[in-house]
């Protein structure tokens, strides 16, 4: 088994501009569930939303990349009211169903051959990124050492994406060590309570759910101007839950818990799957095929998500008393 | 300590399921995935190779010539059924593709068995083989009148109703018992479904038997779940949105081990189909008979809960939990025979489903969220409250195609479900407190 | 004594010569059951007045009628003048009535300070856009901060200052949802059984910082059970049962009345008052 190469790949996965996705997805998370108490089943929308208006912004209504950037949060925001409104005054698991819901509307609405035009059907759009791509202030050489190098592209899309991690992870920082921020997590102990100190809970919630949603938007730009394609299969339920995994692996009501809880998950995958399949290809498992070896990945990721919410429901790094479900 | 305890719990839990599994294939997981009666292709293709590949055949004999537009991800191919009636297309990469079967190309006089679907997405985003079907059956190509179509589409829409029903009960009653919103549902559905397949389809074993077998094995899921993962997590005061999630994660175990062990492509649950008419309607055996079993099925529920000592019992403890048991009800028996009932017919569901549908390691899982819908529409927590909320999904689903594209259909009845929760949040007939 | 709050005989609706809060037929049902049905109640500003009755007589369902937590099937209330039907619970927090819970409303996962600070009003750093720039908002986190340690001081509770509330006694947990709702300056405070669950020790304590309200110029409304404890700080008793109000008085002729002493000092707690009263009549 060739071990460097395993441990090679899960350093790849580590600075990967799609590690950096998840973790901007998880921040907004953290932002809806970690301090506020709302249970969003639907993250995979929101990031969805962003890289289809950034997608459609672009090739339907030719917009230049930085309006098709606004185009895409402002659709993320209007997606959040929609849903918000209704179900935010009610119990918490409604949110969960209607989210859960609306993420899955959007996505059949994304694969209607009605819509084609617009949205590409199941095969999604590209050609998008030009743009994007001509603005790479790096010039064509190769970076980094040995396994590490990476294109000028590759290079330019990783920066982008950890430097907005960087600054969403101080936004989200800032937020929450603000009042606005105290009242949040107020309504995560008791919204009843915080609605009779005067505060109005229900703009608070619908805010929270707004600006996490942004978060995710952002991570669905980038992940697209990465793959230089938006289709609709990457945005199932399945999203939703690897986020929510990573976050609570981290811990949801900290800063730093999406980013690590990410790093960590992305490294045990990529350590597992390695080892798995050098175990298939050295004839040791003889029961599972190469394919079957991916498919492990998300029985990992149910499992973590089982245990984890049993038995360590604040994270590996939040503070037990910070973060526990309420009833 | 306790901590340990719900670990090995869990481990049994596991460790069950992985035993029936065993146990039912005797050895090789990837034998299941081998066993379907896939056509060999004449062409030999490598192991990693990418194929969307079916069957075409009008009752029993193959269909040569018929024409087949594959598309996506850059791909575009036209390939036509050989003399067995197969077709196999490999294709550059992951990712879904869209298969047309071209009407023009059917032999004269036979026509699609559902002459709207001419579609069908073939999904190689985590499978390596995908299969289409295209049943074909006698040509129904002519323009209808509206009327009948409505006809039509309200016969379809009770049938997948009374389906979603008998499945939806059971997460009623789970959540009016414990409170919990069990996103593991859709895949005891599945098991249902699957093992229908493997032991009608695949054994041959008279259908009744299946039936029986089956739901004994939806039973013994729901006894294991609720003795192994609910029930301790009960224990350990676990919170409702926690054990949701849990249930999130004990649904994405589940369903990718049955991809594991049946592999991807949808099965053949039922491959004979007597074709019946009614006026307007052409229906088939299966769908009858699955109605009259669904009837059957929600009476004997309805008597259950209101005639028995222990269904009464069930909607006491969904009323009211700590006054059940103030007058000396013992609660967790009934949520243990709620989880056995709840399985049992969850499982029937599935049998139904794939007799009428096929089945494959999603089939349940997709349709969670139509019951879901259909439990909240109806008001949670209320077994006649469920029922009335799968016939309206049921019906919306079905109905939404007189106006929508196809594919758009379950995106209807969601879009209803968000509608509802807008205006009446409590369900068409659920009481008001439920929601506070 | 009466004759300083209440206009003419003290009885059930009477007005008084400086009402805060006027209630008229405000009726709340649930299903068939008559909850709350009251034709018309004034509460005298600047006074202590404590609302008792019996078990299920609507008194914590009223309460949440007039803040805003239930909405009515009929019925109006204004507080200083100003209507207040249909209000959301929020706003009329904002006009100066704040209440507490009969199970207390500590946020257990925020510490004692942090419980302390998000009961202020009129924080900017409260606002999204603003929370973000600091200086916006630190000269009144300091100023709140302050006001905050004062009321611990009070409520002795400053030694507990960055603990989480959670691990607060339940009777320290009462205390700190008081002067969590003094930090908005309140015009009235509406306490909802504020003495349940409170050690004896701690009680003492609590009526003292009830009657230093008063002084202080708030007015309160409270819930009670114990008669004791009404007698003793109250200025105006109203008793409710069935959800009506049945008397009304100062606390010494409201003890006299015979429907509030079998109420209360008989056995039968559960009675109907309402009939009885008419059978004492």
């Amino acid at each position: 088994m060739d071990w460097a190469s395993i441990f090679v790949l899960a350093g790849k996965e580590l600075i990967s501009p799609i590690t950096a996705v998840y973790v901007l997805c998880a921040i907004g998370l953290s932002v809806h569930f970690g301090y506020t108490g709302l249970l969003n089943f639907g993250q995979a929308a929101f990031a969805a939303i962003g890289g289809y208006g950034l997608a459609i912004g672009i090739l339907t209504f030719h917009m230049p990349i930085w309006a098709a950037v606004i185009f895409g949060l402002f659709c993320s925001a209007v997606f959040a009211a929609v849903l918000g409104i209704p179900t935010l005054r009610l119990r918490a698991d409604y949110l969960a169903i209607v989210t859960i819901a609306a993420s899955e509307i959007f996505r059949y609405l994304m694969t209607t051959i009605g819509f084609a035009k617009v949205t590409g059907g199941s095969n999604g759009l590209s050609q998008f990124g030009d743009e994007f791509w001509a603005a790479n202030p790096f010039p064509d050489l190769d970076y980094g050492f040995g396994p590490f190098t990476y294109r000028n592209d590759e290079v330019y899309v990783m920066v982008i994406a950890w430097v907005l991690v960087a600054i969403c992870a101080g936004i989200v920082a800032l937020l929450m060590r603000s009042p606005w921020g105290r009242v949040l997590r107020g309504i995560r102990e008791d919204e009843d309570a915080v609605r009779s100190l005067g505060k109005n809970v229900f703009v608070y919630k619908l805010q929270a759910l707004i600006i996490g949603g942004l978060f995710a938007s952002i991570g669905g730009m980038i992940f697209v101007l990465n793959l230089s394609n938006v289709q609709p299969q990457s945005w199932g339920t399945t999203f939703t839950f690897m986020i929510w995994t990573v976050l609570l692996l981290g811990g949801a009501a900290t800063v730093l818990g999406p980013i690590v809880g990410t790093l960590i998950f992305f490294v045990l995958i990529s350590l597992t799957q390695g080892l798995l399949s050098g175990l298939v290809q050295a004839g040791v498992l003889t029961f599972l095929s190469d394919p079957q070896v991916g498919q492990i990945r998300f029985i990992l990721i149910g499992l973590s998500l089982m245990l984890l919410v049993i038995f360590r429901p604040q994270g590996i790094f939040g503070n037990k008393k910070e973060l526990q479900f309420n009833v | 300590m306790s901590q340990a305890k719900t670990l090995r719990s869990l481990g049994k839990l596991f460790a069950t399921l992985g035993l029936l599994l065993a146990v039912l294939f005797g050895s090789a997981p990837a034998m299941a995935a081998d066993a379907s009666p896939s056509p060999s292709p004449s062409v030999s293709y490598g192991k990693d190779a990418l194929l969307i590949r079916g069957t075409i055949k009008n009752d029993k004999t193959p269909v040569e010539g018929v024409k087949l537009h594959v598309t996506g991800n850059g791909f575009d191919q036209t390939v036509a059924t050989a003399a067995d009636g197969t077709f196999t297309v490999e294709v550059p990469k992951k990712g879904q593709y869209d298969v047309e079967v071209l009407v023009d190309s059917l032999p004269k006089g036979v026509g699609l068995r559902n002459p709207d679907v001419t579609h069908r997405t073939a999904d190689l985003t985590i499978v390596n083989i995908a299969a289409v079907l295209f049943p074909l059956g006698k040509d129904t190509r002519v323009v209808q009148p509206f009327g009948e179509q409505l006809m039509i589409r309200l016969f379809a829409g009770l049938n997948l109703g009374l389906l979603l029903a008998v499945a939806a009960i059971g997460i009623s009653l789970i959540f009016g018992t414990t409170g919990l919103n069990n996103f593991a549902h859709g895949e005891m559905l599945t098991i249902g479904a699957l093992f229908t397949y493997v032991f009608f389809a695949q054994m041959g074993l008279p259908i009744i038997l299946v039936a029986l077998i089956v739901m004994a094995l939806g039973a013994f899921t729901g006894y294991a779940q609720d003795a192994f993962l609910w029930k301790p997590l009960r224990k350990r005061r676990s919170g409702l949105n926690q054990m949701m999630i849990v249930s999130i994660g004990f649904s994405i175990v589940i369903r990718y081990v049955l991809l594991i062990f049946f592999g991807g492509e949808t099965k053949v649950v039922n491959g004979t189909f007597e074709n019946v008419t009614l006026g307007p309607i052409v229906t088939t055996v299966s769908s009858l008979t699955s109605m009259a079993v669904c009837v059957v099925t929600l009476i004997g529920v309805a008597l259950f809960l209101t005639r028995t000592r222990i269904g009464k019992a069930t909607r006491a403890v969904s009323d009211n939990s700590p006054l059940a048991a103030s007058t000396g009800i013992d609660v967790e028996r009934i949520i243990r025979i709620v989880w056995i009932v709840a399985g049992a017919l969850t499982a029937l569901a599935g049998l139904l489903y794939g007799m009428q549908f096929q089945a494959s390691w999603l089939t349940g899982f997709q349709i969670l969220l139509l019951l879901f819908a259909a439990v909240t529409l109806g008001g949670l927590g209320t077994a006649l409250g469920a029922t009335v909320g799968a016939l309206i999904i049921g019906f919306v689903v079905e109905l939404s195609a007189l106006v929508l594209p196809l594919d758009l259909k379950y995106a209807a009845s969601l879009v209803i479900l968000v509608l509802v929760l807008l205006v009446r949040p409590q369900g068409v007939l659920g009481k008001k407190q439920r929601i506070g | 004594m009466s004759n300083q709050i209440a206009i003419g005989e003290a009885a059930p609706g009477c007005k008084k010569v400086d009402p805060i809060l006027v209630a008229d037929h405000v009726k709340r049902q649930f299903g068939g059951l008559v909850a709350v049905d009251v034709e018309h109640v004034e509460i005298p500003r600047g006074k202590i007045t404590a609302l008792i009755g019996p078990n299920g007589a609507g008194k914590t369902t009223f309460f949440n009628l007039l803040t805003g937590f239930d909405k009515p099937n009929t019925g109006t209330w204004t507080f200083e003048g100003k209507n207040l039907a249909g209000m959301s619970s929020y706003k009329v927090a904002r006009l100066g009535m704040i209440r507490t819970f009969q199970l207390t409303k500590a946020l257990s996962l925020l510490t004692v300070i942090e419980n302390m600070r998000l009961g202020a009003q009129k924080q900017l750093g409260e606002s999204i856009f603003a929370s973000l720039i600091k200086p916006l908002w630190v000269r009144r986190e300091h100023e709140i901060t302050e006001q905050a340690d004062d009321l611990l001081k009070r409520f002795k509770l400053d030694a507990k200052r960055e603990d989480y509330a959670a691990s607060l006694s339940g009777g320290q947990r009462k205390l700190l949802e008081m002067a969590r709702a003094l930090m908005s300056k309140p015009t009235m405070i509406m306490l909802d059984e504020p003495m349940a669950g409170v050690n004896p020790a701690l009680t003492q304590s609590l009526l003292e910082h009830i009657k230093e309200l008063k002084n202080d110029g708030t007015t309160v409304l409270f819930v009670e059970h114990d008669m004791h404890m009404v007698r003793h700080i109250s200025d105006w008793v109203i008793v409710m049962a069935e959800g009506k109000v049945v008397a009304e008085g100062p606390p010494g002729e409201v003890m006299k009345n015979q429907a509030v002493i079998d109420a209360y000092l008989g056995a039968h707690h559960d009675t109907d008052l309402g009939t009885m009263k008419k059978k004492g009549e």
